[in-house]
């Protein structure tokens, strides 16, 4: 793999334009990820913030522009070229995408059984490893996607996106949809993960919580482009729809319980240990 | 291949080092996982892991550190981690957290004894019962909401109706009018080539009319439309069995039978006639074509040895097998879609159930019909 040079951005996007029928999604946006970071993606809906996660793993073509991954173009390389990349990033899709037809394990195997030739075994032992680290129960391997809550589901579709150890994880609104608390462990269960892998992510969210504490940037779409900053930076931007976003009584909240969730975080893993 | 090595050394009597280095990641795990399984272990011994050398790890090559650990633990010896490096400790700490796997077995098909054979027969036999049982209670419940419907006439949904009768009847009319017209033209063809050894070439118009009439029109149409609308029928219920809109029309306090069911069952009833009405039009006209090309008989004088060999009833006989064979497609397309499970890969095993037992079903009352019409006499 390739040298770890800080200063070159691991996603690069430059001038990118979507465009639906009539209808312009993104108009000229531009961003820049660094390795080792977790980025927010936020805005309304219909803003675009899904698109451009799934323009960056090439699901969707661009207009115009330019998306550099790992410094390479994802949008001019050969089908080789891209099965390369796909083994360095995870995808975790809203609600999991689970393969509804193989268990939780099965389904983390599918990527390992793809890339490398390994004893069925070992593999099966990845898999569990994998299922503990998201915090399943164990049994949760043999079991099929519509047995499991959705919270489960959800952390079983980032043990399939942690499958192969990425380096970059996109993350598609992974705490929408979870009770509070589970949304919490959640984040938790990202940022210890990004401390333990040196993982890069990707978080589209709607949770304020959840960028509060989890993000180290965030991005906002406003009027078709992106604003980019640290969360102190952006709660002085004033733009009216990030001043309403941020200064709304759920952001104030958010804001508010800010201190509180990293106290609460050191009490769970200190009960965990 | 990366450089990886993994080996245990006896430093001194009793006291063994095994040392890791290279890199364990999962593009070596298999390389790394032979290795360690070739090692010898000792037993009740010290042991030092040795973890200096390792440059790169990611989660698997930590499993397989811990689990090399584990393995050296349970044979009873003294094993202590050395020289890990400060950044891969979180790693570690992390895939440690978990605990020792056990890896989730896959369930292995059991049939591969005569027990197991027997075992499967029987649960395939009552899963047939089960499920005929269930079919005629899916039966019964249509037969009872269409009851009621058909007292209140004034909650039928005709737009829904028609809407299936556009998708299920008029949209089927080329390929069922196609494929009579084409089995119009070998049946003229191979019954004019077998006939004229007798010089019984104009019989091929009573064969063409009595085979086409009774039984090919309405039949060839019933098929078609089982793999063109019965299968529809279940993948578009089964589908919104699994986004749970069936739930949702429950809770909304629609029922189900009526809004989606209904709809398709008299749709189906009232286009299948027409498409039968059909077939034998264009299989007829096949025949007549094929019977001026190969045996020279014009179209007047086929349409009057047409007329002479048709009994009156021939004809109804065909037609009226018609709504049955509907009710039947429609029946068991709906009923498999509501079988679907909460996956996408029921609702395709569901959807060729659904065509394969509609054929079957389809073909099993024609059968039926022509006991039936022979015990009448006609």
């Amino acid at each position: 793999m390739m040298p770890n040079n800080s200063a070159e951005p691991i996603i690069r996007v430059r001038g990118l334009v979507n465009r639906f029928g009539a209808e312009t999604v993104h108009d000229g946006v531009d961003l820049d990820v660094q390795r080792g970071e977790i980025i927010g993606v936020v805005g309304g809906s219909g803003s675009g913030k899904s698109v451009l996660l799934r323009t960056i793993v090439g699901l969707n073509r661009p207009v115009e522009g330019k998306v550099e991954v790992f410094g390479r173009d994802v949008l001019r390389m050969t089908e080789r070229q891209r099965r390369q990349l796909e083994n360095r990033w995870g995808v975790l899709f809203q609600d999991g995408a689970l393969f509804s037809s193989l268990t939780v394990a099965q389904n983390i195997e599918v990527p390992i059984k793809e890339y490398y030739d390994m004893p069925l075994r070992l593999m099966d032992e990845i898999s569990a490893v994998k299922v503990n680290m998201v915090g399943l129960p164990e049994d949760a391997g043999a079991k099929y996607p519509f047995q499991l809550s959705g919270g489960m589901r959800k952390r079983a579709g980032l043990a399939r996106a942690l499958a192969l150890d990425p380096e970059i994880v996109f993350l598609d609104e992974p705490t929408s949809g979870l009770d509070p608390i589970a949304a919490g462990a959640f984040d938790e269960l990202i940022r210890d993960l990004k401390a333990s892998l040196g993982l890069t992510v990707f978080l589209v969210t709607h949770d304020l919580d959840s960028l509060f504490a989890t993000c180290d940037r965030v991005a906002v779409l406003v009027d078709k482009k992106v604003r980019v900053g640290t969360l102190d930076q952006l709660l002085t931007d004033n733009h009216p729809w990030i001043q309403s976003y941020f200064h709304g009584p759920r952001g104030r909240a958010a804001q508010h319980s800010e201190v509180g969730v990293f106290a609460s975080r050191k009490t769970r893993s200190a009960t965990a240990m | 291949m990366a450089s990886v090595a993994a080996t245990l050394v006896e430093v001194k009597p009793g006291s063994f080092v095994f040392a890791a280095a290279g890199e364990w990641l999962v593009t070596t795990a298999a390389e790394l996982d032979r290795r360690l399984r070739a090692l010898q272990m000792p037993c009740e011994k010290r042991v030092t892991l040795d973890l200096a050398g390792i440059e790169r790890l990611d989660s698997a090559g930590a499993w397989l550190l811990l689990r090399t650990e584990h393995d050296l633990a349970v044979r009873g010896n003294a094993v202590e981690i050395g020289n890990l490096r400060s950044n891969f400790a979180p790693l570690l700490e992390q895939v440690r957290a978990g605990g020792m796997v056990v890896p989730a077995r896959h369930p292995r098909p059991a049939h591969h004894t005569i027990v197991g054979f027997l075992a499967r027969i029987g649960e395939i036999t009552l899963g047939l019962i089960a499920r005929a049982y269930s079919i005629l209670a899916f039966f019964g419940a249509v037969c009872e909401s269409a009851g009621a419907l058909l007292l209140r006439p004034r909650r039928i949904r005709i737009t829904a109706l028609v809407a299936q009768m556009e998708q299920t009847g008029v949209n089927a009319v080329p390929i069922v009018g196609l494929l009579s017209f084409l089995i119009g033209v070998v049946i003229a063809y191979q019954g004019a080539d077998q006939l004229r050894r007798f010089g019984a070439e104009i019989y091929t118009v009573n064969l063409l009319g009595v085979g086409i009439l009774r039984e090919l029109g309405v039949l060839m149409a019933a098929i078609i439309i089982a793999g063109r609308s019965g299968s529809a029928f279940t993948a578009q219920i089964g589908t919104m069995q699994v986004n749970e809109e069936i739930d949702a029309l429950r809770t909304i306090g629609l029922d189900p039978l009526e809004v989606l069911v209904l709809p398709r069952v008299f749709g189906l009833v009232l286009t299948l006639p027409m498409l039968a009405l059909w077939a034998d039009l264009v299989g007829l006209f096949g025949g007549c074509l094929m019977s001026w090309a190969s045996l020279g008989i014009a179209p007047p004088q086929f349409l009057q040895q047409l007329q002479a060999s048709l009994y009156p009833w021939t004809f109804w006989i065909g037609l009226i097998k018609a709504p049955a064979f509907a009710f039947i497609i429609a029946l068991i397309g709906c009923y498999e879609g509501f079988q679907v499970a909460r996956s996408a890969e029921s609702v395709g095993r569901l959807t060729t159930l659904s065509v394969v037992e509609s054929i079957f079903l389809v073909i099993v009352a024609d059968a039926g019909f022509s006991i039936f019409f022979s015990i009448l006499q006609i």
